[in-house]
């Protein structure tokens, strides 16, 4: 199958801070792919970067069939083939749950009210919420508000979805949730990059797991490497997480 | 005469309360065009263009710095040299308006360049314009952080107007002026102007105060 996200030898600075120093992978139609790795090796950052929220020095990104370094990209497209779920849910909370969702179907998509109500009614019940339509998003819990982010994204039919560490923010008990919808969107076909500190998460559901340590793609391979680790920098990391 | 009202008559009141219709009506014409004036002096500021932002930043800082008062000379008489006669209302209405734009337009960039990064964010990773991103994500938000301080600074406004009466704009405290030359009794006659500015302002200071308690619940 075809490379649906691409990154070449892709580099970064966050002022002298070299943050990606030739990061490159790549993440095919269907798979769930999981980024793992220290704070500040680059994880977040290269998400960022697959849905242009990040600009960077050299390298190429191909995303969704969009080249990202190119000036003639039409970024409003590639933000509809890409969607993204971040830490702090980001919801609008002068809007209803509903109104969260249908806001950019009506405004991005043009869709009619009555069809853009539809759709969040569906992607709502989809993360088993449909009941929570009217409320603001003060009055979830935070795992509800992230369930209501990923139906958000979701409702605008995304190619590919990018989550940024979406249960970091959240308590066990909450964390459950969220990840129980996104085991569900990954078995419905969903192309998904996660970058994440559940390693039981990346080990069940991801098909590969991206090990990124001081900017670059330290280790990578399927799901096992996080039980029998290549590289020493690994397993030393998987021992601390755990 | 007799009595504290003396030779104060009917007509004086009415002629009063003429003015007091003038204050209203200047008042709302400077909140009106100014704030929709002020809405562009908001957009201008935080403009993607470096040049929009320091260019509207720079007049800001200069009109901030002219006394009102001289605003409405540069307005009357400014005006008036380009061979045009200018009505009082239209050349008070004219520096209320600048002077209204580029303070409630300091006032909306400050609370707008309050919201969260991750909201401009939000908005824009659902392949929303930057302009849908003010319109229908930012605004709104900022109109709630904003209202209490726009709202005081709308009594400012209002007690202002009361120099407009230099360039002979008749409005409640030029009337007053008026009457108190005729009849002499600067007291009562002030006095009763004292209590309509206050009428007016003091309402809408403590509908200010209410604002600014329910933000600061909403914010805990």
């Amino acid at each position: 199958m075809s490379a649906i996200a691409r990154l070449e030898n892709v580099h970064k600075h966050f002022g002298s801070n070299h943050v990606l120093r030739g990061v490159s992978f790549e993440v095919r139609k269907g798979e769930v792919v999981a980024i793992i790795g220290q704070s500040g090796s680059g994880k977040s950052t290269a998400l960022r970067c697959l849905d242009r929220l990040e600009t960077v020095e050299s390298g190429r990104i191909e995303v969704c069939g969009h080249d990202l370094v190119s000036p003639g990209l039409d970024l409003r497209q590639l933000r509809r083939d890409v969607g993204i779920v971040f830490q702090s849910y980001n919801l609008f909370p002068h809007l209803t749950v509903q109104e969260n969702i249908t806001l950019a179907l009506r405004h991005a998509k043009k869709q009619p009210p009555d069809q853009a109500r539809e759709t969040a009614s569906r992607v709502l019940e989809q993360v088993g919420l449909a009941e929570k339509a009217g409320q603001y998003p003060e009055q979830l819990s935070g795992g509800q508000q992230q369930r209501v982010a990923i139906a958000r994204s979701l409702a605008m039919a995304p190619q590919l979805m990018l989550f940024d560490e979406v249960t970091s923010a959240l308590d066990p008990k909450l964390t459950g949730e969220v990840l129980k919808v996104m085991e569900d969107l990954a078995a419905n076909g969903m192309t998904m990059i996660l970058v994440t500190h559940e390693m039981g998460f990346a080990a069940k559901v991801a098909d590969r797991i991206i090990y990124m340590r001081d900017g670059v793609v330290w280790e990578q391979g399927g799901p096992d490497i996080l039980r029998s680790p290549a590289t020493a920098e690994l397993r030393d990391f998987i021992g601390s997480e755990l | 005469m007799s009595g504290i009202f003396g030779a104060f008559t009917a007509t004086h009141l009415l002629y009063l309360a003429q003015g007091a219709v003038w204050t209203v009506a200047l008042s709302m014409l400077a909140f009106l065009l100014g704030g929709i004036a002020g809405f562009g002096v908001m957009l201008m500021r935080i403009s993607r263009w470096a040049w929009l932002r320091a260019a509207s930043a720079a007049v800001s800082q200069v009109v901030q710095g002219i006394p009102l008062m001289v605003l409405l000379f540069l307005s009357y008489y400014g005006v008036g040299m380009m061979g045009i006669d200018v009505p009082p209302l239209l050349a008070a209405s004219l520096a209320m308006m600048i002077y209204t734009s580029v303070f409630l337009g300091d006032i909306w960039r400050g609370s707008v360049e309050s919201m969260a990064r991750t909201q401009w964010e939000a908005a824009e990773c659902l392949s929303l314009t930057r302009w849908q991103a003010i319109r229908l994500v930012i605004v709104p938000q900022a109109v709630r952080l904003s209202l209490p301080s726009t709202v005081g600074f709308l009594v400012q406004v209002l007690k202002s107007t009361s120099l407009a009466s230099v360039i002979g704009f008749v409005e409640i405290t030029r009337a007053a002026q008026i009457v108190n030359n005729a009849i002499f009794q600067p007291f009562l006659v002030f006095s009763l102007v004292g209590a309509f500015y206050f009428l007016l302002c003091y309402p809408l200071s403590r509908w200010s105060r209410q604002l600014e308690r329910k933000l600061n619940v909403r914010n805990r």
